[in-house]
This record gives C-alpha cells, structure tokens and sequence, in this order.
C-alpha cells in the first residue's frame, strides 16, 4: 500500500508557550482509516492542522512524498481535505452551493463545471436541495453535510475529519458513517466518539500531552485507556 | 440586518440585480460626477435626481423607504461642512453639499443593494483597483458577519443569564459592557482566525472566485449608455428649465 502520512519527531509549541505537540511520529497508508482519540487539549486537532500546513512546527511532515513546508504546500491542499470541527467557520459564501464550489474556484476549475460538480458532491451527502440556500440558515447538521461536500468535491487523497459528529442526531451519525465508509479516501477521524470511530476506523492512535501514547485497534485502544461513556456512566452510580 | 443583506445577495430580486457590475459601476461614476459638477440651479437638479433615483429604486425592486433611510447615514459627516459653510454666510453651498453627498449616496445604495459583494469588487478590480484594496474589502464585508455573529451569540447567553440590553447600558454597568465588547473582539479574532485556515485549507490564493462568470453583454452596454445619458440630460434639463 502506498503511503501517504509519514511523520517524524513533529513538535509544536503555540506562541502562548502551550507545547501541543511533543515528539510524534505517525504513517498512514492509502485506503486506511484512523481514529485520534485522546483528551481535550491533548494535542489532536494541533496535529490535524499539520496535514495541510496550516500549522507548521519542528520535525518531518511528508504527505504524498511532499515534504509540508512553503512550495509544497499548495499541491498538498489539494491532496489533503480538512473538514473542521466547527462548520460555521468553514462555510463563509452566500450560497450552499458556492461554497462548496469554492474550492474548484480556487484551483482553476471553470465556474460551470464546478458548479456542475458542486452538485454531484452535494447530492451525495444528502443536501442537493439546498443549492440555493444561505448556509447560516442551515440546521447544524445541514451545516456539516455542506462543509464535508465542500471537502469531497476536490477529491482529496485523505480527509480529515475533526469531530464530525459533533451536532449530527444520531441517524445522521449513521448516514455520515454510511458515506465515509464508502469512500475510497484514506480518513483520519478526531473524535471522542467511539462507536462511530468503531464503525468507521481501521485503527486508533491515543493522543496525552502532545505524543501518541498508545497505537492499536478501535476497540483495543477504548478498552485500554478506558474510553467510552458506558463505563464512565457505571461510575455515576447508576 | 446583516444576515438580511447577505440573504438579498443570495437571490437577485429586480431587473438591476442582473446587470453587470461593470456597467452599474459605469453609470454610478457618471452620476457622481454630473451631480457633483453642478453648479447652477442646484435645487431644480437635485429634485429632478432624487426623482431619478426614487424611479430606479422602484424599478430595481430596492425598498425606497430603507433606501432613503441608509443613504441619510452620510448626513452626519457633511454636516459639519455644511454648517461652517452655513455660518460662513454660504447657505446655498451649504444646502448643495449636503444634498449632493445624500443624493451621491442613495446612488451608491442602489448599486450595493443590487450588486452581491464579490461581483461589485470584481468590478472594481476591472475598473483598475489596487488588488489588495479589494481584498482588504472583501474580508472586512466578512468578518462585519463574523463580529454580528459573536456580538448575537453573547447576546443571547447574557440574557439567558437574565442580563438585558437596557441594563448593559447604564452606567453602573459600563464597565461590564466595556469588557463584553474586549471579549467580543477577542472571540471575533479567534473566529476569523479559523475562517481563514478554513478558507486557506480549500486552495485561497488572495482572490475570491465566483460561480457566475462576468459577461459583459450589449444590455449592460445599452444600461450603462442610457443611464448615463438620462442622469445628463436631466441635468441640462433641469438647469434649462430654470
């Protein structure tokens, strides 16, 4: 399989003197499924944002063989979807449907073939209804099914998907984890949600104070560190 | 409110909405300039403008009520001239600037009300704006609905911790206020923040693209020549008369 992630020693310290990331090494191979558990603050979505380069800290970042730093960094946006925790800050045009455009735009797709594929990717998430519509006036979900076809319209090589259930009732979990499962991309998936990642993801990584802690399977990884709400909820009392 | 202009912007609503920006931006520049170069009967000319104006609000489908309430917003910062030139023994000057800036300004309503932000700076642009002119525009018009989203969002938690408008503003409680406002920006910061990596993120090189490609077609060729000409020639018209 090929590999698309390779990551050495990152670290990163934000200006404030917080050090998210301390020491990681990761790999991720096409096809593959990953799920990033770990705490608040443990340093997830700082890593998440690397993938791109949207952030840049010490250490090796390859995504597709490109080293992420200056240059490369436009071919690996192309390579690399990040769809963000909260939608509201990734869907910023007048209409659902332009706003998911926006990223063919961006790469020079003429206007009439990008709306027609503007679309397609909506129609695929469900929300092929709401062309039209301003964004603000979607519900949470409506919001993140957008935000995501903004994403899978450039066809990226890995989605990364930061708290994709947040907002989403439980049958949207589902049709989310339905369409994710039939993607060919390979996925890395930030998330607290265990059974959705249990349904979604190959593997997991645990993220504690900015390192990966311990690598291994969903289940694996939720028994050992003791990560799912059940057994929590056993120790309310109930 | 915002959230109503952006609204508007989404489904063009009168016959001007499908002009060209190019050609509204055309007849804008015609208009400021014949009605700032007037001299003589200004008066006569103003009212025969404001006719003008009113007709093409109406024809526009722009609610002529709002029109001529937001183009007043510019009122407060003539008024200053106006008064020195008032005082000054000049009240014919006095009364022309301040018409002249109201008039210029239900002007420019009528082709913002009509034209969706992008499309209006892509025609700057045409006209020869400076790149990062625009561009400082167009994420201000942006984070205007960041900073109007936040300012909502803390509304709606302080009341419901039974705090309210009319109380925020006395002035036992301007301390407070000062610091909601501190917390406002910073929360607003954080959110344009995310919103450029978000836009950063799906390939933004500095320039935002639109769906709808501009085509200069020969009804916005013929818009733009009669508009001009009727803002002329009410004008002439106008100063003939009188």
């Amino acid at each position: 399989m090929a590999r698309l992630v390779e990551i050495r020693g990152l670290r990163f310290r934000y200006p404030d003197g917080t050090q998210a990331l301390d020491g990681v090494d990761f790999a991720l191979d096409a096809g593959e499924s990953v799920a990033l558990f770990g705490a608040n603050g443990s340093g997830k979505t700082t890593f998440a944002m690397h993938l791109n380069g949207l952030l840049e800290g010490e250490g090796e970042v390859q995504v597709c063989g490109l080293p992420a730093t200056g240059g490369n960094l436009e071919t690996i946006r192309t390579k690399v979807g990040m769809v963000f925790q909260d939608a509201d800050s990734q869907l910023f045009m007048p209409t659902v449907l332009e706003d998911v455009a926006f990223g063919l735009l961006n790469r020079g797709i003429n206007p009439v073939e990008a709306a027609a594929r503007a679309r397609t990717a909506l129609a695929a998430v469900g929300m092929d209804q709401a062309v039209d519509r301003a964004p603000y006036h979607l519900s949470a979900g409506e919001k993140k099914r957008v935000a995501l076809a903004g994403i899978l319209v450039m066809e990226p090589d890995i989605l990364v998907l930061d708290e994709p259930t947040t907002f989403l009732d439980p049958p949207a979990q589902r049709v989310l984890a339905d369409l994710l499962r039939g993607l060919p991309q390979a996925e890395i998936v930030v998330t607290h949600n265990t059974l959705f990642a249990q349904t979604v993801c190959d593997r997991a990584v645990f993220f504690e104070r900015g390192k990966i802690a311990a690598r291994g399977s969903v289940e694996e990884i939720v028994a050992h560190f003791d990560w799912n709400f059940a057994s929590q909820a056993t120790n309310f009392g109930r | 409110m915002l959230r109503r202009m952006l609204e508007a912007r989404a489904r063009p609503q009168g016959p001007l909405d499908r002009r060209d920006a190019r050609s509204k931006l055309a007849a804008l520049l015609v208009f400021l300039v014949v009605i700032s170069t007037a001299r003589y009967a200004f008066p006569a000319t103003a009212a025969v403008m404001a006719i003008l104006l009113a007709a093409a609000c109406l024809w526009a489908k722009v609610p002529l009520a709002e029109a001529l309430r937001r183009a007043a917003v510019v009122l407060p910062f003539t008024a200053f001239f106006a008064i020195v030139c008032w005082a000054s023994g000049d009240a014919e000057r006095a009364i022309a600037l301040a018409l002249k800036s109201y008039l210029s300004c239900l002007a420019v309503w009528l082709v913002v009300a009509t034209t969706p932000m992008p499309a209006l700076l892509r025609g700057f642009e045409s006209f020869g704006a400076p790149r990062f002119l625009l561009m400082v525009a167009q994420f201000i018009y942006r984070y205007l609905f960041v900073i109007a989203e936040e300012a909502r969002a803390m509304a709606l938690a302080a009341s419901a911790r039974g705090s309210s408008a009319r109380a925020d503003f006395r002035i036992l409680r301007f301390r407070a206020a000062g610091g909601a406002l501190a917390v406002l920006f910073a929360r607003s910061y954080q959110r344009a923040d995310e919103i450029h990596r978000a836009m950063l993120a799906r390939g933004f090189r500095g320039r935002m693209r639109s769906l709808d490609a501009p085509r200069f077609q020969l009804a916005d060729a013929a818009f733009a020549a009669a508009a001009s000409l009727i803002a002329v020639g009410a004008r002439l018209a106008a100063e003939r008369l009188v």
